[in-house]
């Protein structure tokens, strides 16, 4: 079964011995192996292989790259689809299903073209003029199912993606033949070369003409040169980052590899993409570049027409129709915009190819594919003249595809010869060569042609000549504005074959040389990228590494909830089996409060604070005043920043008169251990301090409540514990089954309550340990919502949560914290400051019989938001719901009634102490 | 994306990289001995030059060593960095 009637009996880089199946909007189909899609559809005689974007004209093949505007299709199915490929740079494998994007049911009849009846209403801006408050939601609806590309799929990605890193003396980005030169010759010397190529096989325009298989061997013999293919550079960044991404599909492994690369020098060889001609009716299928036709016949065997019209504006083409006609396709006519026909003439007339100089096009003729080209002479002198044809093979010249150098920071001039932007002065060590770096034809006659029909400047936004012209009566002059307006380079293709020919077109409009109209900077990707080749490997569980607790295998054993509290993994509660959760911190909260819970306080920050100057250090660190702490007591100490507003909060502890432990919140250590550097190295060199984050190597249990102490005992520890020498706020060293132990009676709960820390290893014995301890007198192990539970009973703030940047100590009932300090210290002089002014907005506590919202506003007489609830639950303790609210001058108004404002409910509630619970802190040594 | 050359480990990939503002700010003190416009000056005052810029990276992910560097804002060149405390260095580099 051949059916491929495009098929030419011999040439192309195609292994005809291997047929693949493939199929096209449901349709099968038959191609060689090294076909891509769009060269197997050639090859079957299907022409309308898309749509447009916002028109829904029917459109077929134009490029034979990565620039294609128009062959955009989804390919395969379910997990694995991936929208919005170019059909030009897809390589054809056996039983590929590939479907037009944007076109329902099909490309070859798409119900939406009707839109294409109404197009005179679709002007440039349309979405702007159309599009307008308050009716966007019913157009949105409307846009987001007719301007759709492809689908994403809907099921997570099975693939894998790699990320790899890698540095070289010189990268070359394009593997035609200047690329392949300046790779053999950068890497002669032994130079770490890497070459990348977006193509399967090196070559470039040049792939079927020339044989590249020595240059192949002699770059593969080289160690330190590295020859990357189907890899598109993405972007060309600060200090010559170049990123890549590497197509490995249909390779065992991942199925895409995005690279960065830090390259000494990069070489440009990109080459140079062939530009469309702007005349009526140029977006009908069977009108393609004529490179695009060249390379096809040459490169994979498929003749996109039997009978070809050459339109063109420069003296290449002629050769392209002369290599054309040597490949087996009939050509029968050249048109030249150009007033003299170029020196190939008399050859292609020999070969029976009539030449028309000084002719244009101004219609094509067809249904779903050209049948038939009208050209007229340009300077109106003469008779239209209608060729047959099914193929149309147009040249305006070429561009040097300086995307990337413009993303380095390049700058580009205006070459008048060949109408093209060329590189002229660079920011980034590197070069460019070949058809990149210079002018590759001079080229002639005018930039658009009138005639009959829409002349496309932009195929995928269809943006027209005529939009151009309508966007500069509105003004629209500028370039940049150009594009925002008409949308025109905007598409997937980012204006690769549309952004000179905007630009020649609106010279002519504004009869304006070309250079004085500008450019639009590139920006990248080159070209689209997939989010998972971004993503790597960063996905789900490796998204965001958790941090985990030692004894967290004894967690689950006892039933545990886990979830992510500040990037550990901690039990929020261990619930009873079919407990409701509220029911859960309720009875964790009661068991503490009258008997002894368990809590694993581990992740709570540690830093060593160690050295000389230690004390003095922590002196000017925090506000408080840590000079006179004595050896063995702990402190609640405040560290603010030079704004004076609060940074973190937590219990310091004297190890020994040079040697502290200072705790931080929870997730906190990290922070503030590099707060503690900045200081150190930055302003305070001269003091001899070292600090270290010893957070994950201890583990940290909290036994609390006014058995805690008999639990303590039960351990038998080697340790002093008895509440003389270990009174509340401070701590004891000691041991436990021969290994060092601290005990801390500090308190987060408003209990009795003992923190003993032990190095990490011995975190899930400790555990078990507590548990056995404990069993005799009920110990109930409690989670972070319990806690949370229990200090807000108490009205222990917890700093991020119950303050903001802009809280001061004085705002949360410390105002006198540091006043009876001597020394500077961070943040002081905001202190003092006059505030006087300000009503500011204080933490203040809260009750009410009804239930009390995290982010209630607290409404003023005015009813404006005074402030809102930071902090709420209900206190099985005192049974009613207590709160924390940042509120203005809240501190001053206990006792007031004020409304709560919550998602559209307004309900009552008592401002009053921070403390709910215990004010006198009896329960501490119950 | 730039290269930072680390004073101690040599040249790194950005991401590795912390920036943390201008370069030799002097904090004024002590609090009691400090104006508010001087104190506001220190708070909010810096300088944001279309050129070299004195800046303070700390690198993060490698030694955590807080160094200077001089570095163009137009251009994005490098122009020298120090460990903290041998700022002299720079000095020459500016010029």
């Amino acid at each position: 079964m051949s059916g491929q009637s495009h098929r030419l009996p011999s040439g192309g880089r195609i292994d005809r011995g291997r047929p693949l199946r493939f199929t096209f909007d449901g349709r099968a189909y038959t191609g060689f192996d090294g076909d891509t899609l769009a060269s197997a559809l050639l090859a079957n005689g299907v022409r309308v292989v898309g749509r447009s974007f916002r028109l829904h004209r029917a459109r077929g093949v134009m490029s034979a790259g990565l620039e294609e505007p128009n062959a955009i299709v989804q390919v395969g199915r379910g997990a694995l689809t991936e929208p919005n490929l170019k059909a030009t740079e897809v390589l054809l494998y056996d039983g590929l299903e590939a479907r037009a994007v944007n076109a329902w049911p099909n490309a070859a009849f798409d119900l939406a073209a009707v839109t294409g009846l109404f197009a005179p209403l679709l002007s440039p801006g349309f979405y702007y003029k159309t599009f307008l408050w308050p009716r966007w939601g019913f157009y949105s609806g409307l846009i987001r199912r007719m301007g759709g590309l492809g689908l994403a799929p809907r099921e997570p990605d099975p693939s894998r993606y790699e990320k790899a890193f890698e540095t070289c003396d010189v990268l070359v980005i394009g593997g035609g033949a200047a690329g392949l030169a300046a790779a053999v010759e950068a890497g002669a010397d032994g130079a770490r070369v890497i070459l990348v190529d977006d193509k399967p096989e090196l070559g470039g325009a040049a792939i079927g003409e020339t044989d590249f298989a020595e240059v192949e061997q002699v770059l593969g013999a080289r160690p330190e040169t590295r020859v990357l293919k189907r890899a598109v550079a993405l972007g060309w960044y600060d200090h010559n980052l170049i990123t890549v991404v590497e197509d490995l599909t249909g390779n065992p492994g991942p199925r895409q590899r995005f690279w960065k690369i830090r390259a000494g020098r990069v070489v440009l060889a990109t080459g140079a993409y062939e530009r469309p001609l702007v005349f009526p009716g140029n977006d009908r299928p069977g009108v393609m570049l004529a490179g695009a036709a060249r390379a096809y016949a040459l490169r994979f065997g498929v003749a996109a027409g039997r009978r070809a019209v050459v339109v063109t504006n420069n003296d290449q083409s002629y050769q392209t129709a002369l290599d054309l006609l040597d490949a087996g396709v009939g050509v029968v006519a050249l048109a030249d915009l150009r007033p003299e026909a170029g020196p190939l003439a008399e050859a292609l007339r020999a070969r029976g190819v009539q030449v028309l100089a000084g002719h244009g096009a101004v219609a094509t003729h067809g249904g779903r594919g050209v049948k038939a080209i009208d050209l007229a002479p340009l300077d109106g002198a003469g008779q239209r003249v209608r060729i047959a044809c099914d193929l149309v093979c147009m040249s305006g010249g070429w561009n040097p595809v300086v995307h990337l150098f413009s993303q380095s920071g390049g700058s580009v001039t205006w070459d008048p010869a060949s109408r093209a932007f060329v590189p002229l002065t660079w920011r980034q060590a590197g070069e460019a060569t070949g058809d990149a770096a210079a002018a590759k034809v001079p080229v002639g006659g005018p930039w658009s042609m009138a005639g009959d029909g829409p002349a496309f400047v932009d195929f995928q936004n269809d943006v027209t000549a005529g939009d151009i012209r309508s966007a500069a009566q509105e003004h629209y002059v500028s370039v940049e504005h150009l594009k925002r307006y008409t949308t025109l380079g905007m598409a997937l293709d980012q204006g690769k074959t549309s952004n000179v020919n905007a630009i020649g077109v609106l010279s002519q409009i504004l009869q304006k040389p070309e250079p004085r109209i500008g450019t639009t900077r590139f920006r990248p990707p080159f070209s689209p990228v997939t989010v998972g080749a971004l993503a790597g490997r960063r996905l789900g569980d490796l998204f965001h590494g958790l941090r985990r607790l030692p004894a967290e295998a004894e967690h689950r054993t006892g039933g545990a909830r886990l979830e992510d509290y500040g990037g550990w993994l901690r039990p929020a509660g261990y619930p009873l089996a079919g407990e409701a959760e509220e029911t859960m911190i309720r009875r964790e909260v009661s068991a503490v409060r009258k008997g002894v819970g368990l809590y694993d306080a581990s992740p709570l920050g540690k830093l060593v604070v160690a050295g000389p100057d230690a004390a003095e250090f922590l002196q000017r660190i925090y506000a408080n005043n840590l000079k006179t702490l004595a050896v063995g007591r702990c402190r609640y100490g405040l560290m603010l920043d030079e704004h004076g507003a609060v940074l973190d909060d937590g219990v310091v502890m004297r190890l020994a008169a040079n040697r502290f432990l200072v705790g931080t919140t929870s997730g906190g250590a990290g922070r503030i251990g590099l707060w503690l550097e900045e200081w150190l190295q930055c302003e305070w060199p001269d003091l001899d301090v070292v600090v270290e984050n010893v957070t994950s190597q201890w583990a940290t249990v909290n036994l609390a409540g006014p058995q805690a102490g008999t639990i303590l005992r039960a351990l038998g520890l080697d340790a002093v514990i008895n509440d003389q020498a270990l009174s509340h706020m401070a701590f004891s060293d000691g041991l436990i089954d021969g290994a060092p132990c601290h005990i801390a009676r500090v308190s987060f709960t408003g209990e009795r309550s003992y923190e003993i820390s032990v190095p990490a290893d011995r975190g899930a014995a400790l555990w078990r340990a507590c548990l056995e301890a404990g069993a005799a007198s009920g110990i109930v192990p409690f989670g972070v919502e319990a806690l949370m539970r229990l200090r807000l009973e108490k009205g222990f703030l917890h700093v991020g949560v119950d303050t903001d940047p802009t809280t001061y100590p004085e705002d949360i009932g410390y105002g006198r914290v540091g006043r009876a300090k001597v020394e500077d210290f961070i943040g002081r002089r905001s202190t003092l400051r006059e505030n006087a002014a300000d009503r500011r907005r204080r933490l203040v506590g809260v009750q009410s019989d009804r239930a009390i919202g995290v982010g209630a506003h607290v409404l003023g007489a005015d009813g404006m938001s005074q402030g809102w609830i930071t902090s709420a639950g209900f206190s099985p303790t005192l049974g009613r719901y207590v709160a924390l609210a940042l509120v203005e001058e809240g501190a001053s108004r206990h006792g007031e009634t004020v409304t709560l404002f919550d998602r559209g409910a307004r309900s009552e509630a008592r401002l009053g102490p921070l403390c709910a619970y215990d004010p006198e802190g009896a329960r501490l040594n119950a | 994306v730039l290269l930072i050359p680390c004073p101690h480990c040599g040249p790194r990939a950005e991401i590795e990289f912390h920036w943390g503002g201008e370069a030799h700010v002097v904090r004024p003190g002590p609090h009691d001995a400090v104006s508010a416009r001087e104190w506001a000056d220190y708070l909010f005052g810096r300088n944001n030059p279309k050129g070299v810029s004195a800046e303070r990276w700390r690198h993060t992910h490698g030694c955590r060593q807080w160094f200077h560097l001089l570095r163009s804002t137009e251009s994005h060149e490098i122009l020298a960095s120090c460990p903290i405390g041998e700022s002299a260095r720079l000095a020459g580099a500016a010029e």
